[in-house]
């Protein structure tokens, strides 16, 4: 039996990180739901095991269905078929397996038909599922549209589409459109009023969405007649049922070839707006696209997950010169980096979903009381960490997924570029990761505010304070070091008073910064299990010597070299 | 009245992945060394009552196993794939019962559930391989028996008719109600786990077991009461005691040889088509392929 949870001890160590206590206490509300529901938990305890049996069961179906349909689901891929999509047979196989064990939705409350499941186990559930088929975890985390209208829709409207996900309601986020993709503020599918029949109508077309012929689709529309910025646009909320999209067609891609990617056309669609108008892309979209990227970090540790096992494996199998190619510096080193760095995509992804719960529980929280200035004032503290850290995410996780794709197929060499192993749809696979929900660019835009604010150095000196064993201590040690040239670098580049040069070294500062985080996460890592230490100890040897590279470039940039890139 | 289907299940050692202390030095199994789990083809049984319970609303799913304290796992398990209680049959006096004392124990108990519609087990375990124990139940019960079945086709009160897998092929037969069904491995494999009942029933124990929690859930199981697993010991089945156990088993053990294949001797042939036509032939005469 596979099980791709309970053969990974990593995420059961992530699962039962300290903070869990205060965000499933605040998710439960003190544990007070055991009156009325029978399954829900006791107690804390309870409520760890609770999710812990769920990512078993996701486990199974994760290494019993999904992993072995994945083939046939990237050779097959969906339909179109009388303007319906059809998913490939394993796709549709997958779905029903998670519908019948009752997952989908499984984030909302339990009034909806939800088990209350908080961020951390959801985002884990991703990656698991994404090891499995990165494709197929798109179709398993749209349910994120749930969250969307869980949090922003009015009652009746929630009353209306909640507890259609746990029945098996497909999901889609309708936002791009073939002149708004990086920039959404430029949507044009037309929203209007109908004064008569008191309803909002959609015309117009999307594309690149992904599950577009879904049950239940969100979708970004101008509902204000003659703006054409951000402020003019709503979120809707389409259902299927109403029979007026078309699907123009499914694309044809490189990768995630399940994941129906489709070109949506609005003929008088009728649908229903979702909390106030104006508020679609400022606020709802924003929100909606945090969780997407968190999502895609998911999604990418995922597919580095499997990409690592594979070369691994074959690593350990394959004999040149008469001994396993393991055995070899050149292999085992990039083995090595494969490992270190998933460890690091890992432990950034679960600190900012963390941070993400602790936040979102407040925000419910305080629907049902009026919550203590000083709950009040640490919601605010844990959302700013989830805003910081989110791009941070989004950027280094799909990155580094696609490095370790990259070499994990070098490591089978040519056999790697055969069709005959997984590792070649893996590697077409994790090539989108850098680019949807925001590319990497566009996630530096995001992140180099929080360098120029000064929030990451704060970050990092606050992270400074904790203690850790004193067989650690070094690597403090050269974590504050790259703390202060991180500081000096920043201070340096915005000496020029240059925003072209700012922005040149954006990216180079980010990632110094990303080191620098992610480097404590690993220690505070090593510092609660042993397993850990070999991990830290390498990343931040490592991010030192590129935090000198990137340093060393910049000292020798001045704001004229800049001309040079110049096309 | 509700249709109340009995899966008989046991709790086996898994034999499919076994190592090399699978084996005592006297030719018995070393339970010890080898994981329990739901005997495969019991799960089959039970995804085909799962899904009448699917098509019959009021249709009721009991699991009925025999076997140590710790066989109550399997209830659990079946409770999460939505079996709606179980019962565990569990006393010294059973220990060493062959395929015609648990049958007994079985019939007993499945008389206790009367009026039941369907039992449904197994086609046989992977530790004993006899499939016995389904049709000696049936027989004992004085029920028509299905053995061998791969799919349910229809069902209702009064009748059943089931497609049988067989060796050249396969069978459909009708039946009346009640009746024993045994399935075979290819029907199809049990559902998963449902997370909301998995949440619900994984604190079902049984009295002895609670007497081993560390935890005290006293409060929990006087307000759900089917949180408790019932155990029925011989006596609570009025069993003739010297049926039960190693008194009431014939079957007795004449050796138990520890086999080791290797070649023997070895044969060269050709490659023409006449010779590879004649290892063709041998083969399937021998019942190798084909």
């Amino acid at each position: 039996m596979e099980n791709f949870y309970n053969d990974n001890p990593h995420l059961k160590f992530h699962l039962n990180h300290p903070l869990m206590e205060k965000i499933v206490k605040l998710k439960e509300s003190g544990y007070t739901q055991k009156e009325k529901y029978d399954f829900a938990p006791l107690d804390f305890e309870d409520a760890i095991d609770n999710y812990d049996k769920v990512m078993e069961i996701i486990g199974e179906i994760s290494g019993e269905i999904i992993a072995p349909n994945a083939e046939s689901v990237d050779k097959e891929g969906p339909q179109l078929i009388d303007n319906e999509v059809k998913y490939a047979r394993g796709t549709q196989q997958n779905y029903d397996a998670l519908v019948k064990a009752g997952l989908v939705g499984f984030t909302l409350p339990r009034e909806y038909d939800g088990l209350n499941v908080p961020t951390v186990p959801y985002v884990m559930s991703g990656e698991i599922v994404s090891r499995a088929d990165a494709g197929f975890a798109n179709i398993w985390g749209l349910q994120d549209c749930a969250e969307t209208i869980h949090e922003f829709g009015s009652e009746e409207l929630k009353a209306e589409f909640l507890p259609r996900f746990y029945k098996g309601a497909t999901a889609a986020m309708d936002l791009t459109e073939p002149d708004a993709g990086s920039d959404l503020q430029a949507v044009q599918l037309k929203a209007t009023y109908d004064i008569h029949k008191h309803r909002w109508i959609l015309d117009g077309v999307k594309r690149f969405i992904t599950n577009g012929d879904a049950d239940i689709s969100l979708v970004l529309a101008r509902s204000e007649e003659g703006t054409s910025d951000a402020r003019g646009l709503s979120l809707f909320v389409y259902d299927r049922a109403d029979n007026a999209v078309t699907v123009r067609r499914i694309e044809n891609k490189l990768g995630i070839k399940g994941s129906p990617t489709c070109e949506l056309v609005f003929h008088n669609a009728p649908a229903k707006l979702i909390g106030d108008t104006k508020l679609g892309l400022i606020k709802y979209v924003m929100s909606l696209m945090n969780s997407a990227r968190l999502g895609v970090g998911s999604q990418s540790v995922g597919i580095a997950e499997a990409a690592y096992r594979e070369a691994f494996k074959y690593a350990n199998e394959r004999e040149q010169f008469g001994k396993s190619i393991i055995k070899y510096p050149a292999v085992f080193e990039m083995l090595t980096n494969m490992k270190v760095k998933i460890d690091a995509m890992r432990t950034l992804l679960y600190e900012t979903a963390r941070y993400v719960d602790v936040y979102k529980a407040y925000n419910f929280t305080s629907h049902e009381r009026k919550l203590e200035p000083e709950e009040r004032q640490e919601a605010k503290v844990y959302q700013k960490l989830a805003d910081m850290f989110t791009p941070l995410v989004k950027l280094y996780s799909s990155e580094q997924c696609n490095q370790i794709a990259y070499d994990s197929i070098q490591i089978f060499g040519g056999t790697g570029y055969m069709k005959d192993f997984p590792i070649e749809r893996i590697y077409r696979d994790a090539r989108i990761t850098t680019i949807y929900e925001g590319t990497s660019q566009l996630q530096v835009v995001a992140a180099i505010r929080y360098v120029g604010n000064g929030g990451y150095l704060a970050n990092m000196r606050e992270r400074a304070q904790q203690l850790v064993k004193p067989e650690l201590e070094y690597l403090k040690g050269t974590l504050e070091k790259m703390t202060e040239q991180f500081a000096k670098t920043v201070e340096k580049v915005n000496e020029f008073g240059d925003n072209e040069y700012f922005d040149f070294h954006a990216r180079r500062m980010v990632e110094m910064a990303a080191n620098v985080l992610i480097g404590y996460m690993l220690l505070f890592d090593a510092n609660r299990s042993d397993v850990y230490v070999k991990s830290a100890d390498i990343f931040i040897r490592k991010g030192r010597s590129e935090n000198i590279a990137s340093v060393s470039f910049i000292n020798n940039c001045h704001p004229k070299d800049v001309n040079d890139f110049k096309m | 009245m509700r249709f109340r289907i009995i899966v008989l299940a046991k709790q086996v050692p898994d034999t499919r992945n076994v190592g090399k202390d699978a084996m005592k030095a006297d030719g018995t199994v070393n339970r010890a060394a080898l994981p329990a789990i739901f005997n495969p083809e019991d799960l089959h049984a039970l995804e085909q009552a799962l899904s009448i319970k699917d098509k019959l609303p009021h249709a009721e799913v009991i699991l009925l196993t025999m076997g140590p304290f710790r066989a109550a796992e399997i209830i659990r398990e079946a409770m999460y794939r939505g079996a709606d209680r179980g019962y565990l049959i569990t006393d010294r006096k059973f220990a060493g019962s062959d395929t015609l004392a648990t049958s007994y124990a079985l019939s007993l108990a499945v008389k206790k559930l009367a009026p039941y519609h369907l039992v449904i087990s197994g086609r046989q375990a992977i530790d004993g391989d006899t499939a016995q124990v389904g049709p000696q139940t049936a027989e004992k019960l004085g029920i028509p028996q299905i053995t061998y079945a791969e799919e349910i086709l229809s069902v209702d009160a009064k009748k059943i008719i089931v497609k049988r897998r067989l060796e050249m092929g396969v069978e459909v037969v009708n039946s009346t109600l009640p009746a024993a069904i045994t399935v075979h491995g290819s029907a199809p494999v049990c559902r998963q786990r449902v997370a909301k009942l998995l949440m619900k029933y994984k604190h079902a124990r049984t009295v002895t077991e609670l007497q081993n929690e560390t935890k005290d859930y006293t409060e929990l199981y006087n307000d759900r009461p089917y949180l408790l697993i019932e155990e029925w010991t011989a006596e609570d089945l009025n069993a003739q005691s010297e049926m039960l156990g190693l008194s009431g088993s014939p079957t007795k053990v004449k050796k138990i040889e520890n086999v080791v294949f290797q070649h023997k001797d070895s044969k060269v042939m050709g490659s023409s088509d006449k010779e590879i036509e004649g290892l063709m032939q041998e083969l399937i005469g021998s019942h190798i392929i084909g």
